[in-house]
């Protein structure tokens, strides 16, 4: 018998449609799992099982009457706890949100329920989503499914822990420089970023938003193109959400590879690379040749430079974000003297070091006297990078590159130091950059039996070619069914 | 660093400044990257990736968050209206 909370979403679907299974049951399994696990790997900040229970029960009855909804009709969910949700509290892993209660749904959520998903609760995540590793959540670190003394990367290393140890079936999280890659190849899930102005932000905490997508996390290819496909599209709340046609996510995901061509460049297997990490993606091309890919060297000339970009951009966006919580209309608020004390009393106790960190550098890059010497050369230096891209990607489908330097690294071992933990973005912050759709998938694991991902980046809203790919080489591997052992219900 | 630490509104214990007084200036000097980069004068800054600017939706009349629902999340909410402490001087 298999075990029903290790199912995919697609596999859940079908035993769904085919009456083998209720909603109400594999709710109840990934309920028990989590309740089993939940002690040593604190993926969720929030558990909303009644209501998860009661839109379980809701979506067996509508199948039972003939009005499903779709593929995700009473597939279990978990949502990372910077989306807004309405009704439950929403922290972004931080004391200065800490019993903040939404008034609204973000539109990606609102979207899964009106598709029909059950709704498990809300993910565990470094604060306001700065960081890579999940440590930096005001309520305790996230530990790896596959190594509990491991991180599960970060930020939406909540959601990231949950798919791979079976405690969601799926998962939201949100990327602004790796966010969902970086820890979806920690935990060896799939986790997707898509084009820059494809999926709503509305209602998912400011961080960089220039920058920010939400996305997937899932157990395969496919399941992250269903849940593409339920949360994309225009939403007139998002000033930056894009008006046009793009090719489904789900349609041509079995089409054959025959002559797509994938662009490598030598910038991405410079030192710095595990050489472990190094072979295990490299082997992913003998894969994929085999499915009739051919590949072509590329160069990407900035790439050195995406990371200073990055956090001369990022912080600055988020510092200007964050105005926000000042202790005034919501949130936390410690009294002081005067109003400016106040403000101070509440940001100091309110937000821990990495956000206060961020917050001071991205104040100062901003400020009289240093804005052209740091923010707009960064801004001119992101014109270059992109261009990289654009031509880099003329010629090939994609693009392929690891996710990142190494496998996941022990709990403390980069905490004190902020530009080591920044490093491991180093694969990733490009694509947010260049605001280009991005997949990691698991190739083979380490050495030590811990998950490797690799990356491949697509042109603008062309998530179907890479996720295209990415499924072939799911078909032809295994990697990707590998899961941590775990406690069953 | 404590000036800009009071543009952010955020006042620092002395033993935080000094740890990211050093830091920031790791960070900083990371950053320092970018000058040996060729920028034309001319070379257009990215601030997003969409050509898409000031774009508003229609001015339509919609059902807003009730004073109720404002106050629900709000630290100090008396009288129909959110209290802060007094904000101008004798």
């Amino acid at each position: 018998m298999t075990d029903p909370a290790a199912l995919t979403i697609h596999d859940a679907g079908r035993r769904l449609s085919e009456g083998k299974i209720s909603s109400e049951e594999l709710t109840r399994e990934i309920i028990g799992r989590i309740e089993k696990n939940e002690d040593r790997i604190h993926a969720y900040l929030n558990k909303t099982f009644e209501d998860a229970k009661r839109q379980a029960k809701e979506s067996d009855e509508r199948r039972k009457s003939g009005s499903t909804r779709g593929p995700l009709d009473g597939i279990p969910l978990a949502l990372k706890d910077n989306l807004c949700t309405s009704g439950i509290e929403t922290t972004c892993g931080s004391r200065i949100l800490k019993g903040w209660i939404p008034a609204y749904d973000a539109t990606v959520v609102a979207r899964l329920r009106a598709a029909g998903a059950v709704i498990l609760g809300k993910t565990n995540l470094d604060e306001f989503a700065m960081g890579s590793s999940t440590e930096n959540s005001a309520f305790g670190p996230t530990r790896n499914p596959w190594d509990t003394d491991r991180v599960p990367g970060g930020s939406s290393g909540g959601s990231a822990a949950a798919v791979a140890a079976s405690m969601a079936m799926g998962a939201l999280g949100s990327d602004t420089g790796g966010s969902i890659r970086q820890p979806a190849a920690l935990c060896g899930v799939t986790g997707l970023k898509p084009t820059y102005g494809r999926v709503s932000r509305y209602g998912l905490v400011a961080f960089g938003s220039s920058l920010d997508q939400i996305g997937p996390l899932a157990k395969d290819v496919r399941d992250a193109a269903v849940l593409l496909e339920a949360i994309e599209g225009y939403d007139e709340r998002d000033s930056t959400s894009v008006d046009r046609e793009w090719p489904r996510a789900t349609v041509d995901l079995g089409a054959a590879l025959t002559g797509k061509k994938i662009g490598i460049a030598k910038e991405w297997f410079a030192e710095g690379l595990d050489p472990d990490v190094r072979a295990k993606v490299n082997d992913t091309r003998a894969v994929l040749e085999k499915l009739g890919c051919t590949f072509a060297d590329v160069s990407i000339p900035h790439q050195d430079y995406g990371l200073p970009i990055y956090y001369l951009i990022a912080p600055a966006e988020a510092s200007s974000n964050l105005a926000r919580y000042d202790g005034v209309k919501y949130g936390l608020r410690v009294s002081g003297a005067n109003i400016v004390e106040m403000y101070k009393a509440t940001r100091n106790l309110g937000f821990g070091p990495e956000v206060k960190r961020r917050i001071i550098l991205g104040t100062y890059v901003l400020s009289a006297g240093y804005y052209e010497a740091y923010y707009l050369k960064a801004l001119k230096a992101r014109t270059r990078l992109r261009q990289d891209f654009e031509s880099a990607l003329s010629g090939c489908a994609a693009l392929l590159s690891p996710a990142t330097p190494t496998p996941a690294f022990k709990i403390g071992e980069k905490s004190d130091d902020p530009l080591q933990m920044y490093l491991s973005d180093i694969y990733t912050v490009s694509a947010n950059l260049a605001g280009l759709p991005a997949l990691v998938l698991p190739c083979e694991s380490s050495k030590g039996g811990l998950p490797i991902g690799f990356q491949l980046i697509g042109k603008a809203f062309d998530e179907a070619t890479i996720l295209n790919i990415g499924y072939q080489y799911q078909q032809a591997t295994d990697w990707h069914k590998r899961r941590p052992q775990m406690d069953k219900a | 660093m404590e000036k800009v630490a009071h543009l952010a509104r955020l006042s620092l214990a002395p033993g935080d400044l000094e740890k990211f007084n050093t830091q920031i200036d790791a960070i900083l000097q990371y950053v320092e990257k970018l000058n040996s980069m060729d920028l034309a004068k001319d070379l257009p800054p990215t601030a997003h990736v969409l050509d898409i600017t000031d774009r508003f939706r229609d001015d339509r009349v919609e059902k807003g968050l009730s004073p109720d629902e404002v106050a629900a999340n709000a630290p100090d909410f008396r009288h129909g209206a959110i209290r802060v402490p007094r904000i101008l001087e004798e």
